[in-house]
């Protein structure tokens, strides 16, 4: 199996000299295509940032982290920026455009995509927002959404570009149980059929079971 | 990326971010059309003085102009003679000459008894030196002793001359002389007077008992049809004394303008107005681009980790600026078109709405944009995606 996300020997801190504060220690970590793996542990452990470094959103300066063959650590803007496209993110809170109805949401994210008319992004977009159950909320602003609708949609918009990885940080924090399990669930069965493979951190317990390989994250150390 | 999705999709998302809060975007283009009415208002009292401070030179009727080499502008000349004036009309090309006297003088209200100053305008009726129809048509009248015509643009605290004239109601005093209005005319008011009186040049050495018929203000020169004004112009100062001018028709307006342009203070006046009021509206279009960009910031650290580049959010917040500046320009506009007619009404100054000026503002407004938004763009900065989530 391809190796989607290969993380050697990775380190990272905040600050510097005595307020130096290092949150991941020396982090082994191999992902292969298609998997689902939950990323666990207190808060404070470090599961986000080694996610925001995963998804070439920080940039790391010691060991090695390889993501979709790309070296991402010392990288350049440019490389990540490339990185990021291939990546869908979903976010603790929805962090939906105001502004924009869930379908116009959904297409942000194929506006990168070029050779996409405007008619086939916003058909692909309301395409994958019935897969995750909106046929209904098309037209529907984020206020006018609940919030387990809301982070479907944000689902959609991870989703709909064909990512290899998708990284979801807490997608489940701001969510009932209910919807949580709903929206996970949505998630799982989405990239099953696509082969994605996905990195999920969470410290909700509750949807661990969607995940073919659990991995705990304490004081910067993988267990 | 094409050419065209490249402004067309960060230009988009700010129109649809712009429509999305109706009432801060109300509040937005208030602080553009702010803007833009006060420097419409400023450039157009501006044009007004330089056009009302031109408008008796526009109206005069000859081909050169003597003028003393002290006189700064019509309304306060200096005399020279007459003598000189009449040394022209020995060119082969000069047809005539003739001398026109001015001076401010105290005219009386013919209903409050109060006084105010104006200009008043002396010379032959019969050389009509003014090309105004309504003088023209009373030369015989103002050949007579103690009659004047009254300019009607004049300010009304000389009076409602028209209503007065048809009550019969004509006898009036200037500098304490008693004269009678016989008839009126248009010549428009400028910064150096509020009104404008016309008379004969006999009358106006009555009237100016201290005047002498030798010692003229401007000698008006017309050439024989066909010959060449400029020529005319180069023999004449070669043989006149060196403390006059001799202008032609586009020099005496020009040298009359530059003068309130340059002279007086008025010019830097107005442009400072007009600074200020960029300067008020490029604060509040910044403040507006600002929290506009604070309030975003989420959802642009959002598109930055799906892969946007920064230039993108640059473009959305140049398109914002742009839109701003064309929703506030455009009720500016027209609200500055209503105020200029208003203003009209009220100075008696004309203040037209030229097409120069509607450009000059809109460059004016969409550069305040502009540099608003590239004040706000370095909020842009904050938008880390690391650093939010």
């Amino acid at each position: 199996m391809d190796k989607m996300i290969e993380v050697n020997d990775l380190s990272f801190s905040f600050g510097s000299g005595e307020l130096k504060n290092t949150v991941l220690k020396n982090v082994d970590l191999t992902i292969h295509a298609g998997e689902i793996v939950i990323m666990t542990g207190p808060s404070g452990s470090g599961k986000t940032t080694f996610l925001t470094i995963i998804g070439a959103l920080r940039q790391a300066t010691e060991g090695h982290v390889c993501v979709i063959g790309q070296q991402l650590v010392n990288s350049s803007e440019y490389a990540k920026v490339k990185i990021r496209q291939q990546i869908g993110y979903i976010f603790q809170q929805h962090n939906l455009l105001k502004s924009l109805t869930a379908v116009q949401n959904v297409a942000m994210a194929l506006e990168m995509h070029p050779g996409l008319s405007e008619t086939q992004r916003l058909q692909r977009s309301a395409d994958m927002l019935c897969s995750v159950g909106l046929d209904d909320r098309l037209y529907y602003k984020p206020d006018q959404l609940s919030g387990g609708q809301r982070q479907r949609v944000s689902i959609a918009r991870a989703l709909v570009g064909k990512p290899k990885i998708v990284l979801a940080d807490e997608p489940t924090a701001s969510l009932d149980k209910h919807s949580g399990q709903d929206a996970v669930g949505v998630l799982k069965k989405l990239a099953k059929e696509a082969g994605t493979t996905i990195l999920l951190v969470t410290h909700d317990y509750r949807i661990l079971d969607i995940a073919d390989r659990i991995v705990e994250l304490e004081d910067g150390i993988i267990k | 990326m094409n050419p065209y999705n490249y402004f067309y999709f960060p230009g988009r998302l700010a129109w649809r971010q712009l429509v999305f809060d109706k009432t801060k975007l109300f509040a937005a283009i208030c602080g553009v059309l702010f803007a833009c009415v006060l420097v419409f208002m400023q450039l157009g009292f501006k044009d007004s003085l330089y056009n009302s401070a031109a408008s008796a030179p526009l109206k005069m009727n000859g081909d050169l102009f003597l003028m003393h080499k002290q006189t700064e502008a019509m309304w306060r000349p200096t005399r020279f003679n007459r003598s000189e004036l009449m040394r022209t009309l020995g060119h082969p090309d000069v047809a005539s000459a003739y001398p026109m006297y001015l001076s401010l003088a105290q005219f009386k209200n013919i209903e409050t008894q109060t006084k105010r100053t104006l200009m008043v305008y002396g010379y032959d009726p019969d050389a009509d030196l003014l090309a105004v129809e309504a003088i023209i048509e009373k030369r015989t009248e103002l050949r007579l002793k103690d009659t004047a015509l009254f300019d009607e643009s004049s300010r009304p605290e000389f009076g409602p001359m028209r209503a007065l004239l048809d009550a019969g109601k004509n006898s009036t005093e200037i500098n304490d002389y008693k004269l009678k209005i016989i008839g009126l005319f248009r010549l428009g008011v400028s910064f150096a007077a509020d009104g404008n009186v016309m008379t004969s040049d006999q009358n106006f050495l009555r009237i100016f008992s201290d005047r002498r018929a030798d010692q003229i203000d401007i000698g008006i020169i017309k050439v024989r049809p066909g010959s060449d004004v400029k020529k005319v112009q180069a023999d004449l100062k070669s043989r006149l004394n060196e403390f006059v001018n001799i202008f032609t028709y586009d020099e005496l307006v020009q040298y009359e303008k530059s003068y309130w342009e340059n002279t007086a203070p008025i010019g830097f006046i107005f442009g400072f107005g007009t600074i200020m009021g960029l300067v008020v509206g490029m604060v509040i279009v910044y403040q507006i681009l600002f929290t506009d960009i604070t309030n975003h910031l989420n959802e642009f650290a959002t598109l930055k980790a799906m892969g946007y580049k920064h230039g993108y959010f640059i473009r959305v917040v140049f398109a914002s600026a742009f839109f701003l500046a064309i929703l506030g320009f455009l009720p500016g506009f027209l609200m500055s078109l209503g105020l200029y007619r208003l203003a009209e009404s009220q100075t008696f100054m004309p203040m037209p709405m030229t097409p120069h000026k509607v450009f000059t503002v809109f460059l004016f407004i969409l550069s305040m944009c502009a540099s608003a938004g590239l004040l706000a763009m370095r909020k842009l900065k904050a938008a880390s995606p690391a650093d939010m989530f």
